[in-house]
């Protein structure tokens, strides 16, 4: 298991209110590989996933202990800047929402709320990032139309550029074809496995399948806790634990 | 016994369309009736002269609108100008910055703010705002006022619209999915660069309507601001001085009405204007909210 | 980057002192009511109608007008709920939302919640002279009553939107008819609710003055028959606030504080029922 790591997550626990979601959770996330968080619905892979850029922040009474490094920098420190944390990664969610604008405002809406300005420079990005996401060629004629009026599966590849553009290091992906049709779903599924030369990825799927396809490595949650982690083949061909057994069997979901 | 019960049923459903459709062309009917009551003047003087002469004699027979019409639109400017930032900057705080506890024990207080009576705004009025402006405002912009002005019932007038466009903006807000503003703090964008970009510009068609909304009702609002603008018909020249807006028009001479002939049908004619501009206003905003419902 | 921090801190400054600047201008009215109220307040202004001289300063209180208030706003309710109820239940158990009728009655009414008040009163009259009515209680429960109309049946609305349509289910798998149905089940399950919105309707009628203006007159005496005018505390204040002697408008100082306690407990009555029926409701 020799691999760089790029997030590393020491003793997480999260509470919203009483509720603790995360049990102290220790994990280190490889570099430039595809890993994916499995487990039953309501297990806490949300949680954990949107505690790497710290959109749980926002959620009311929420608590957090431990430590989350990104580049060796623990992001839950109160002196680092949030927003220079989410910049590092895209975020994919499970039903795409573009942004109230234009198919090319969504694109050059990052780039603009970091500074870039220039209309050359926008125009560039904006062609180059949804190329990026294989939607150049469906949208170059209408960039100027309201992003609402794309089908549900070109949304989605619309967010994976916007999230692009922003040139992060990690995607991360909640669930990210769960409302996709079967052809869009395969579509996003290719990028993912193109992009992985280029960007760390982190998805959360309950589709088992999924994970099998896409995973280099995988953490299984449940009820909070991390059962098992380890390189996709490893864990999904000779589970250590009876829990992982009973989910990967489908006896437990 | 069984027919009796579907026989009950019938009738009991004839009764509630009846009352129903009654409810529902209430609004027609009122237009319709202040039409009808306010032919007499119509009848002896075209609607433009009525709109854009300044003569207010009665007793000569002179009905000119004018210093009405203008003494309500400087009122409801003046009380749109300060309500409407005053009362977005509230929504928008209450509904993204404030903790839910905090909202959830704000919120009531504003929505009494709409209980109170205008009877009492005017007495609190008279009492605080309009010798504020006496002694203090006029002052020191160096002229002098009695305080009975535009500026009084504009001031009180906003606060009477704050909790309008405060509570249908809340909601406004709270139809925006959160996950949009998700989406824009992931890509690294501020709490502030969020609201401005993609809340405001997601509720900006709400917000439009929530505004106008308070605006009709501040444009027919009558006791507090027929207690507080001084009542003299005069086209006012600055916030400072005395206006005569329409709605108390008609409330402050509802006595004399009956005596001196087409007075009635005047001041009829006057609170069908009055109903005309807000019910357009209402509808306005009414089918942007409607939409908004719809498409979430 | 530190712009944009600068910005973000000017507008939330900006936000919370508007918050804070209309927290205090309720705080400023309901202290100014208080204040000024109090001392003018005594037993005599509750339990006296006006004696001879009263608008001189001399004996006397606003028994008339509380009376007056509470026939017409009463009134007013009664009549408002006789017609809201029915048309509620109707838009609710007897029609589809969607159907052209439910639209338009919704669409009417929210067009008439924002109707002026003083154009109730002014079309209210004009009824009024074509019937032969003098100003009167009837005729100041009329005109109220149409004026509460929009804000009790649209709170009422509100409120059965909220039945799951399981429990429609429920009640016609057992036989029921619509109109049992809405009756038995659709006003128990939301009765609290329902006693909300009429609370909020009388609030709003009791404090309402210019559509009672021309409608039910003033007169010093209460009212015996529903054909008698009467006085309302909003017309109280205002015509005692009018005089140009100040023992006389102190007393519209006391009856603005004794109208702001009934709007109060009203209002605070309707909330705790609020709070009780959403409790109730399983989301």
């Amino acid at each position: 298991m020799e691999f760089k790591t790029h997030i590393s997550v020491r003793n997480l626990s999260v509470f919203y209110g009483t509720q603790q979601a995360l049990k102290n959770i220790t994990v280190d996330i490889p570099d430039k590989k595809i890993t994916v968080i499995i487990g039953p619905s309501g297990c806490g892979k949300t949680t954990l996933l949107k505690s790497f850029n710290r959109l749980i922040d926002s959620q009311d009474g929420m608590k957090v202990t431990g430590q989350v490094f990104v580049d060796g920098e623990n992001i839950f420190d109160p002196q680092v800047e949030v927003t220079h944390i989410r910049k590092k990664m895209g975020l994919l969610s499970q039903r795409p929402y573009p942004l109230p604008m234009s198919i090319y405002d969504n694109v050059a809406y990052g780039l603009r709320i970091h500074g870039t300005k220039a209309k050359k420079e926008l125009d560039r990005r904006v062609e180059h990032y949804l190329k990026e996401a294989s939607l150049w060629d469906e949208v170059n004629d209408r960039l100027h139309t309201p992003a609402s009026r794309l089908s549900v599966g070109q949304q989605q590849r619309l967010c994976l550029a916007r999230g692009l553009a922003v040139e992060p290091e990690i995607i991360l992906g909640d669930e990210p074809t769960s409302a996709l049709d079967p052809k869009s779903s395969r579509r996003i599924e290719q990028r993912f496995l193109e992009l992985k030369e280029e960007y760390t990825t982190v998805i959360v799927t309950h589709i088992l399948r999924q994970a099998k396809r896409l995973a280099d490595y995988v953490i299984f949650l449940y009820l909070g806790e991390l059962i098992e982690h380890g390189l996709a083949r490893e864990v999904f061909e000779n589970p250590q634990k009876e829990l992982t057994k009973e989910y990967i069997r489908g006896t437990i979901s | 016994m069984q027919r009796k019960r579907f026989l009950k049923d019938i009738i009991a459903g004839r009764l509630m369309l009846v009352l129903t459709v009654f409810s529902g062309l209430i609004v027609f009917l009122m237009a319709l009736g202040l039409y009808f009551r306010s032919q007499p003047i119509l009848a002896v003087k075209p609607l433009s002269d009525l709109l854009f002469s300044s003569g207010w004699h009665p007793l000569r027979g002179e009905f000119g609108f004018l210093p009405f019409i203008t003494g309500t639109l400087w009122v409801t400017g003046v009380a749109v100008a300060i309500a409407i930032p005053f009362s977005l900057l509230t929504a928008i705080y209450l509904s993204e910055y404030a903790p839910r506890g905090l909202r959830e024990w704000l919120k009531p207080l504003i929505d009494l703010l709409a209980g109170i009576p205008s009877v009492v705004y005017g007495v609190w009025g008279v009492l605080v705002i309009v010798p504020l402006i006496k002694d203090y405002i006029a002052p020191f912009y160096g002229t002098f006022s009695t305080g009975y002005s535009v500026l009084a019932g504009g001031i009180v007038l906003a606060i009477m619209v704050f909790p309008i466009i405060i509570h249908v903006s809340l909601e406004i807000f709270n139809a925006v999915p959160y996950e949009m503003r998700e989406a824009s703090w992931a890509l690294g964008a501020t709490q502030w660069q969020t609201i401005k970009h993609v809340v405001l510009r997601k509720a900006l068609p709400g917000v439009i309507a929530a505004s106008v909304l308070g605006l009709s009702r501040a444009f027919g609002e009558t006791m507090a601001v027929l207690m507080v603008a001084g009542n003299v018909a005069k086209n006012p020249t600055s916030v400072l001085d005395p206006a005569y807006p329409l709605p108390a028009l008609i409330a402050n001479n509802y006595g004399e009405m009956l005596s001196i002939p087409l007075y009635d049908s005047a001041l009829l004619l006057a609170a069908l204007i009055l109903l005309l501009v807000v019910l357009f206003f209402n509808i306005i905003s009414r089918i942007i909210l409607v939409r908004i419902e719809g498409s979430v | 980057m530190d712009k944009r921090k600068i910005e973000e801190n000017i507008f939330k400054g900006l936000m919370i002192a508007s918050t804070v600047m209309i927290l205090s201008s309720l705080a400023l009215i309901i202290g100014t009511v208080i204040m000024k109220g109090l001392p003018a307040m005594s037993m005599s202004m509750i339990t006296q109608t006006p004696k001879g001289g009263y608008y001189l300063g001399k004996e006397g209180g606003v028994l008339n007008a509380i009376v007056g208030s509470l026939y017409v706003a009463g009134g007013g309710t009664l009549l408002s709920l006789l017609i809201s109820l029915p048309m509620v239940l109707f838009l609710n158990v007897y029609v589809k939302r969607t159907s052209l009728l439910a639209v338009f009655t919704r669409f009417s009414l929210d067009v008439l919640w924002g109707v002026p008040s003083i154009v109730y009163g002014a079309f209210g009259f004009s009824i009024m002279l074509y019937l032969g009515l003098r100003a009167s209680v009837l005729g100041g429960i009329i005109a109220l009553s149409l004026l509460m109309l929009p804000i009790m049946s649209r709170a009422m609305d509100e409120v059965i939107r909220m039945v799951p349509q399981e429990l429609f289910d429920a009640s016609y798998a057992l036989g029921a008819t619509k109109l049992e149905t809405a009756v038995k089940v659709i006003v128990r399950q939301t009765l609290p609710g329902i006693l909300t919105a009429v609370l909020i309707a009388f609030g709003r009628g009791i404090g309402d003055a210019a559509s009672v203006i021309f409608t039910t007159g003033f007169t010093d005496h209460i009212p015996t028959s529903l054909f008698q005018p009467a006085a309302t505390l909003p017309l109280a204040i205002f015509f005692q606030l009018g005089t140009p002697f100040p023992e006389v408008q102190e007393r519209a100082y006391a009856s603005a504080l004794i109208l702001t306690v009934i709007i109060l407990a009203v209002s605070v009555a309707s909330r705790i029922l609020t709070k009780r029926f959403t409790r109730n409701i399983v989301k």
